[in-house]
């Protein structure tokens, strides 16, 4: 641990990734502060439906398996503490599970943070009655119509519950939805006791923020040259050291693959943004204009001069509600006029369904290899003698999904000749969500912690 | 295409450039980086919210968006109802428009000037 600096590293850039790179960053990253950001924009409906079933599920399960292998670092590591979104809807659950891992292992003692408040679902009708306005972003449609069918409504906090939760002692702070800078910022706040209104230093941390909130998207993934990159299998997942003044050094572990350069570190900053000389956080609006980058090292990307000002006086608040139900399937079609065939093996498909009694709502025949990925936009290859056919649909009703389902085998004797691959199952019906992203002015939404111990998490209900 | 079907006035902007793509909810967004710092103003030029928008149409995408980021060397390319309804509702396999960057990288643009390949 530097005096100067701050060793944050993200060792999750969404629920599903790799799953022995946290375990090999908190290892050999010599970190002051391990972050792990799993939450999609739907991922919180997903925990919601297994919510559902199970009134102690609803937080990301992958958590508390990876706190099994990080106990013998925490014990290695005193120094070490973890922030983590992995608490999804439910983070006093997902606190008494850790809890239990911690006490089993002798380590009853470790203080654990849950940070709450951005779970509003059960304000919803309040404020619709008192008139808050929650019109759709993008679309300025009213809330009304689909308000009763929400299954989450989780608020973007920012930094501010994580930074109290670590000066209050914690090592583990599991929060629901954060924003994802605020994972880097909470910790470097706690460290440097910046002011809330030092908007540029403020900045500055949470640019770092957001260029390792991708993990590996930061250290050589999804680069352009990525035949000319060493080792990918073993990619080092991205650090950043954050310094007093608000400038970082993005980097990675040594003796891990990837590679950290300028043009990567530049193309994860306009990474899924929008207005640049605005990146909106709860805690400050970042200027990306500004910054500038650096390479002072192998691996080694300084980042300096971001600027900020103060952010909007309201927050971001993803709603995500029932939408009936979906599913999809795939097929590989094969040989001469492998396209038109898989086309006509699509239109098949929804043709049985719709003499079987189900208009479908909607509907979509890819045929990948063909063009369909970005349809019409890149140019065809040659023909070819293999495509997938991959068929999607939608629709209110189960029963018209699950008949869908079914039609996908019948193909293998009654389709077109050269049709391979129903050997991986049929596709079954999965629930279908849409989101409703809006805004909720800042004084309606109150985010707290509460810090306990692991053995004291583990009795309580 | 073949490269012989490419007018020798055309490049192609993945040989000057890198690119990044992704959601947020129905829109995307598309980075673009200039490879070699050089190329920054022809991309400013040559780049436009209209070429852009002209070529991803067959998408059906809604109004393109494009700020400049001229300290990195890049663009940010902001589409809306770029995703057929987004994570959540589209059927597309590609509902994220992860592959929106590489498709634009193939994009053929005029040649930078002769004065810059000169040098």
């Amino acid at each position: 641990m530097s005096q100067h600096s701050l060793r944050i590293g993200n060792g999750v850039g969404f629920w599903g990734d790799n799953l022995d790179a946290p375990f090999v960053l908190a290892r050999d990253g010599r970190l002051d502060v391990l972050t792990l950001e799993y939450l999609a924009e739907l991922t919180l409906a997903i925990l919601s439906h297994l919510r559902s079933k199970d009134p102690e599920a609803g937080y990301v399960g992958d958590f508390p398996e990876l706190l099994e292998r990080l106990v013998p670092i925490l014990f290695d590591q005193p120094d070490l503490r973890v922030v983590t979104n992995a608490g999804g809807l439910n983070p006093r659950s997902c606190a008494r599970h850790c809890a239990s891992i911690l006490e089993s292992r002798g380590q009853g003692r470790t203080p654990l943070a849950v940070v709450t408040g951005d779970d509003v679902l059960e304000a919803i009708p309040g404020w619709m009655a008192e008139g808050v306005d929650l019109v759709h972003m993008e679309t300025g449609e009213p809330i009304d119509e689909i308000a009763p069918k929400l299954v989450s409504a989780n608020v973007y906090l920012g930094a501010r519950s994580i930074t109290e939760a670590l000066r209050s002692g914690a090592r583990i702070v599991l929060t629901g939805r954060v924003a994802d800078a605020s994972l880097t910022l909470g910790p470097a706040v706690a460290r440097f006791d910046w002011s809330w209104e030092d908007w540029d230093t403020l900045a500055g941390a949470s640019a770092a923020g957001h260029i390792i909130e991708c993990g590996a998207q930061a250290t050589g993934g999804l680069w352009h040259q990525w035949d000319e990159l060493d080792d990918l299998a073993g990619v080092g997942y991205p650090i950043a050291e954050v310094r007093k003044d608000g400038s970082s050094v993005i980097t990675k572990s040594d003796g891990t693959g990837g590679l950290v350069s300028k043009g990567i570190v530049a193309e994860q900053l306009v990474y899924e943004i929008d207005d640049p000389t605005r990146y909106q956080t709860p805690d400050v609006d970042v200027n990306l204009t500004t910054l500038s980058l650096r390479e002072v090292g192998p691996n080694r990307v300084e980042v300096r001069e971001t600027t900020g000002r103060a952010p909007s006086d309201h927050l971001k608040l993803a709603a995500v509600y029932r939408d009936g139900w979906a599913a999809s399937g795939m097929l590989a079609v094969v040989g001469h006029a492998a396209e038109a065939k898989a086309r006509a093996a699509g239109r098949m498909i929804l043709e049985r369904v719709r003499r079987a009694g189900f208009e479908l709502e909607s509907s979509l025949v890819e045929c990948l290899g063909a063009g369909d990925v970005v349809v019409g936009v890149l140019p065809k290859s040659d023909p070819a003698y293999e495509v997938v056919l991959r068929v999607s649909v939608h629709d209110s009703r189960w029963e018209a999904v699950d008949r869908f389902c079914r039609e996908f085998a019948p193909l293998v004797t009654s389709g077109p000749p050269g049709i391979a691959g129903y050997a991986t199952g049929r596709p079954s019906p999965r629930p279908a969500f849409g989101y409703w992203p809006t805004l909720v002015p800042k004084t309606l939404v109150t985010s707290s912690f509460d810090v306990r111990a692991a053995s004291e998490w583990a009795r309580s209900s | 295409m073949a490269d012989h079907s490419i007018p020798p006035s055309l490049v192609r902007l993945g040989d000057f450039a890198h690119a990044r793509s992704g959601d947020k909810g129905n829109r995307a967004n598309i980075g673009v980086v200039a490879t070699d710092p050089a190329d920054y103003a022809w991309l400013v030029d040559e780049l436009t919210e209209a070429r852009v928008a002209d070529y991803l149409r067959p998408l059906q995408v809604g109004a393109v968006r494009r700020y400049e980021l001229p300290k990195i060397h890049a663009l940010n390319f902001v589409i809306e109802a770029a995703l057929a309804g987004g994570a959540s509702r589209s059927l597309r396999l590609d509902t994220q428009g992860k592959a929106l960057g590489v498709a634009l990288l193939e994009l053929m643009l005029p040649k930078p000037d002769a004065a810059r390949e000169a040098t």
